[in-house]
């Protein structure tokens, strides 16, 4: 293994954008609640396995294409998904080594601080925020994570 | 390191992640601020909205090539029926635009004006729908139009058969609508047949607006329809935005709780119409805020070219002039309610 595949910029531009279009495809009403925040898992995934070729950067800058997308308050997903980037940046080793059933768990958790995040900034900054169905997310998030996990890593190492 | 987490810094590669997180955890917190407060960051929004713009068309492109797949494929009969129906129906709205003229020239007279008023809308811009949002937290659409073809934030939208919403940021070629039905949008609207004036606030979801300020006792019923007052200055007056769809009264709940059905496709449109309008009409937004509180029958309201959904041959002079109908209860100025009044004053522009 060469340095250069060890940070795997390219991929990793390419799948967050990939997310990205995921996150404003436009779905039923029934489903939009349940859809996974894809861009969050792609950011976690490349902030395990390579965290310094995104770092916390990545979480930002992802964060605040979801604020342009959704037309929310500029910086509110950006700082949730930094906060979030940042945990699984420095605890990279700790959930890598992680089996996926528990990696899933972590995820669970990680997009629960994440919503809480978000959720916390609508109320401060007066929109509505209380509905159940935004807490969906969270759990269909963690199990689409294995999934999701196995197919981002496929698009850098594949062997 | 502090950290417990083993991230080995190594030399040269910059600060740790805690400094890091701390700096962009700063820059997203007075971005906030900044957002929230002012317009600071309108152009920072404009140059990320222009970003975002091409992402979006990429989104959408599956559903647009279907589309034109199936526009290609269209059989030569089926074009032929729709010409026929279009012509059919281009016939019958010529018919009614010759009526329509007429009644003008005869309400100028009737009101001793000189000549007919100009038509209210003064240009319009058709824009088609490159994505929507419709959950229960954001009611918007997203159009193909922007600052280049000087559309600009705060103006109205509509289609062919009501009220759709009002423009919210604006990209140099894009445009966000916020529909009437978002719970946080709330329009000024009066029911036509009484004249009674209130708020219909969005209920977050495309079918349903709710009118929360009426009074148990109110006047309203199942079928009403509801039109723009006016007030608030970015809708013009009588303007149809929905009907009344259900009315409950509880005996111990001082309001009465009202649902309205918008007329518009909020869910189904394609295409909307971004409108400019004639300022010194009398039909158009006012730029004060609550000043003008008309009485209810006021007779400067004029007739708007509201193209309704069923034609109503049996009474044509009370056709789209709102509250001006000789069959309204004269009564009724007196039971505009104080709170739709004050009511109008917390409308959102935004």
């Amino acid at each position: 293994m060469s340095a250069r595949d060890r940070q795997p910029r390219t991929p990793m531009l390419l799948t967050t954008l990939a997310a990205l279009v995921l996150t404003v495809l436009p779905l039923p009403a029934w489903l939009d609640d349940a859809r996974p925040a894809f861009v969050v898992l792609a950011v976690l995934f490349w902030s395990i396995t390579a965290p310094r070729a995104g770092g916390i950067a990545l979480g930002f800058v992802a964060g605040l294409m979801i604020d342009v997308f959704e037309g929310t308050v500029l910086g509110q997903h950006a700082l949730a998904l930094s906060f979030v980037t940042y945990i699984a940046v420095r605890e990279h080793q700790k959930i890598r080594s992680k089996p996926l059933f528990q990696q899933a768990l972590i995820v669970f958790g990680a997009l629960f601080v994440y919503e809480f995040i978000v959720f916390a900034i609508d109320g401060w900054s007066g929109h509505p925020a209380m509905t159940a169905g935004r807490w969906l997310h969270v759990a269909t998030g963690a199990l689409v994570w294995p999934l999701a996990a196995a197919l981002l890593g496929r698009t850098y190492e594949p062997r | 390191m502090a950290f417990a987490g083993g991230y080995r810094p190594s030399p040269g590669r910059g600060p740790s992640p805690g400094f890091r997180f701390t700096l962009y955890a700063v820059l997203s917190i007075t971005c906030m601020f900044l957002d929230q407060r002012g317009g600071w960051l309108e152009k920072a929004r404009y140059v990320l909205q222009a970003a975002a713009y091409p992402i979006q068309l990429v989104v959408r492109s599956p559903a647009a090539a279907w589309r034109w797949l199936e526009e290609s494929f269209e059989t030569r009969a089926a074009l032929r029926e729709e010409n026929e129906r279009l012509r059919a129906q281009n016939r019958e709205l010529m018919l009614r635009t010759v009526r329509y003229d007429a009644l003008v020239r005869e309400n100028a007279q009737l009101r001793g004006l000189t000549e007919a008023l100009p038509p209210l809308i003064e240009r319009w811009l058709v824009a088609e729908v490159v994505n929507v949002e419709l959950s229960s937290l954001r009611q918007r659409l997203l159009v193909n139009k922007g600052a280049q073809n000087g559309v600009f934030k705060g103006q109205a939208v509509i289609d062919e058969s009501g009220l759709v919403g009002q423009t919210m940021r604006v990209g140099p070629w894009s445009a966000e609508i916020i529909l009437i039905t978002d719970p946080e949008h709330a329009v000024p609207v009066q029911i036509e047949r009484t004249g009674v004036r209130t708020i219909a606030v969005g209920a977050g979801d495309a079918r349903a607006l709710a009118l929360p300020y009426l009074p148990a006792n109110a006047d309203v019923r199942e079928g009403d329809l509801l039109v723009t007052s006016g007030l608030g200055g970015v809708f013009p007056h009588g303007y149809p935005v929905a009907r009344v769809t259900e009315v409950r009264r509880d005996a111990v709940q001082p309001l009465a709780q009202v649902r309205a059905t918008p007329l518009a496709g909020l869910d189904r449109d394609r295409e909307v119409l971004l409108v400019w309008f004639e300022e010194t009409h009398p039909a158009a937004p006012s730029s004060a805020p609550v000043s003008g509180d008309l009485p209810a029958g006021d007779p400067a309201a004029q007739p708007q070219p509201a193209i309704r959904r069923e034609p109503r041959p049996e009474t044509p002079a009370t056709g789209g002039s709102g509250s001006f109908s000789p069959t309204s209860d004269p009564a009724v100025p007196a039971a505009t309610p104080a709170i739709a009044r004050t009511a109008a004053v917390q409308e959102v522009p935004q």
